[in-house]
């Protein structure tokens, strides 16, 4: 079912890629490649354009230019047909940030679930059930909680339904924009251990659309660092983070709090050109 | 927690000793606030670092009598000696000029279809009687004062105009306008972008020192509490289970969940394979188990005594933990915090 590519080919590519919204350029020439079972992550700030490329890659924003190849396919157009659309879900899935808008509210954990493995799968039902029971086994929810609606599960218990739910269409990549963001600090590390724990026993790759450099260094082998659509700096995540060398990724850097850490104070600032 | 305030000395400007607050949910009344004791000296930056449901928002509206209909409020709030929970008329409006509250979203608190100059100065010209030219010219004096250097232009623009990071600094020099004695902050910072928080940080810093304003300021950020705060409660279910020095918060943490915080958190310095997530999920006030400790259903340090009864606030090296285990404990969990109890798997040192 799953399609794949030459071997020594990433499961993403992106080329010059460019997006603009009438005069304003959102993405500007950003390449990068992902490679089979890595982890990349894309850091900015807001108006970074981190989130366009994102958008780009599912099928939710058009380029203006450049090429997006996932598993060999090229995927910078619309997709032409349902079966064109349904192959692209099984390349690259996608975990949102809000797990309390990104769910259908009147349609409960299995059912949700199930109704990606009918559509992407076809299996029969009793194969659907076991795969039900694996996929929230692995996010960690009980048997209570795959009955039931979102609404009677918590912040953390939703996220780990939408994460089930993007590896039922069995990715190749996984795009987590700002997944954990909205977590609770406790609940946050038990779904980065989940998402460390989902990297190590499958072969889905991670693609990290984050503005949090710690969840990043947690999460990722790889980075690049957007700024005003434009890649300023990539490395090896532990590199770009310990020896940041672009000015704007070192100020960036210096701006996470950390135990010991104090804002700079407004003299620095200034002088910093802000 | 009776008593429990003269472990900070000196004259307070606030002081809460043993607040409960119950809410009406559905016909029955839950408790979201259980003995809230602590007390806030003038110039004084205290941090209130809690998840959801720890209260620490809840403590916050207590304070400044915004709490919903229908709250039942017990225990004592006091701001410069006098009963807050009884002002009324003049006193609840001369009050809430002294105590400013800002909050977590701008764009959400600040009147869209309205300039910015009508905006900061409302309540001057409306409560105070303060003429309109000078009301603006304070306005754009505080403006200069959180870093907004052309005040006069920004006073004739709207809010869409105005990115969060200056929205924020615009509420910030709002709350200021009414010469404060205390700055409630409820998450300033949370909803911007990482280096804009560093500017918004310095900045209340810098005008706490300058305006010797007492803030209490409430984040779920450990480390955020931490650069800016004097000293740090931390919150669960409703209680305060720690009061530290901000410095000895990572090194001495005295109580497990302050502990178990900061080890949940990613490092930004270092790479570890995986985190020590606090198991289960944070609890309210009216979830947690009322006969025994409020944490130990997740404490990696429970034992038989933790379930006996509800530990009280302590002192303990300079500081205060409801842990009935905290001497035992003493200076080892911050060895949990760095790692050193081996997790499920395999973790760096």
């Amino acid at each position: 079912m799953i399609s794949v590519g030459p071997s020594n080919e990433p499961v993403l590519e992106v080329t010059a890629l460019r997006k603009e919204f009438g005069t304003q350029v959102a993405v500007d020439d950003v390449t990068f490649s992902l490679p089979a079972g890595g982890s990349l992550a894309i850091v900015g700030e807001s108006g970074s354009g981190k989130t366009t490329v994102a958008k780009m890659i599912v099928g939710l924003e058009r380029p203006t230019a450049g090429t997006i190849r996932a598993c060999g396919q090229d995927r910078s157009t619309p997709a032409r047909s349902l079966r064109d659309r349904r192959r692209r879900g099984r390349e690259v899935q996608i975990v949102f940030q809000d797990p309390y808008t990104s769910l259908d509210p009147r349609q409960t954990v299995e059912a949700t679930i199930d109704e990606v493995l009918r559509l992407h799968h076809g299996w029969p039902a009793d194969r659907r059930q076991q795969r039900v029971r694996d996929l929230t086994q692995l996010v960690g929810l009980d048997a209570r909680q795959v009955r039931a609606l979102p609404r009677s599960l918590s912040g953390g218990q939703r996220q780990r339904v939408a994460i089930a739910r993007a590896l039922a269409a069995e990715p190749r990549v996984l795009i987590l924009d700002e997944s954990v963001a909205a977590l609770d600090v406790s609940i946050q590390a038990q779904v980065l251990n989940l998402l460390a724990d989902i990297h190590d026993e499958t072969q889905v790759s991670y693609l990290c659309i984050s503005h949090d450099l710690a969840v990043v260094r947690q999460l990722t082998q790889e980075t690049v660092v957007m700024w005003r659509g434009k890649i300023v700096e990539r490395g090896p995540t532990a590199q770009v983070l310990d020896d940041p060398r672009d000015e704007y990724t070192r100020r960036l850097r210096a701006s996470v709090p950390h135990p010991g850490w104090k804002p700079p104070h407004r003299a620095q600032l200034t002088g910093a050109g802000a | 927690m009776t008593g429990e305030p003269q472990a900070f000395g000196g004259a307070a400007l606030l002081e809460l000793d043993g607040v409960t607050v119950q809410l009406p949910v559905e016909g029955s009344m839950r408790a979201v606030l259980q003995d809230v004791s602590f007390a806030i000296r003038p110039g004084e930056a205290i941090g209130l670092v809690g998840e959801s449901g720890s209260g620490k928002s809840m403590t916050a509206r207590a304070i400044d009598r915004l709490l919903p209909p229908g709250a039942a409020v017990t225990g004592r709030i006091r701001f410069g000696g006098r009963d807050v929970m009884t002002l009324a008329g003049a006193d609840l409006k001369r009050f809430r000029g002294e105590v400013a509250m800002i909050f977590q979203d701008p764009r959400a608190h600040i009147n869209p279809v309205r300039r910015i100059g009508d905006y900061m100065t409302e309540a001057l010209r409306t409560n105070a009687g303060v003429p309109v030219n000078e009301a603006s010219s304070r306005a754009v004096a505080l403006l200069k004062s959180v870093g907004i250097e052309d005040g006069e232009r920004r006073l004739r623009q709207y809010p869409h105009e105005l990115s969060g990071g200056l929205l924020q600094r615009v509420m910030i020099a709002t709350a200021l306008l009414t010469k404060p004695r205390l700055l409630l902050a409820d998450e300033p910072t949370t909803a911007l972008d990482v280096t804009t928080q560093a500017e918004v940080l310095a900045i209340l810093d810098d005008l706490r020192t300058d305006l010797h304003l007492a803030m209490l300021f409430i984040t779920h950020n450990l480390e955020v509490a931490a650069a800016i705060c004097d000293r740090t409660i931390v919150m669960y279910a409703g209680q305060v289970v720690e009061l530290r020095s901000s410095n000895l918060l990572h090194s001495d943490p005295l109580h497990p969940y302050t502990a178990a915080l900061a080890a949940a958190r990613p490092s930004v310095d270092k790479t570890t394979h995986r985190l020590l997530a606090i198991r289960g999920r944070p609890q309210s006030a009216f979830e947690a188990p009322a006969d025994e400790c409020s944490f130990a259903p997740r404490c990696p340090h429970v034992q038989e005594i933790c379930k006996k009864a509800r530990p009280a606030l302590v002192a303990l090296d300079g500081g205060l933990t409801r842990c009935v285990r905290a001497e035992e404990l003493r200076g080892r969990l911050e060895v949990v915090a760095h790692g050193s109890i081996p997790p499920k798997s395999e973790a760096s040192p």
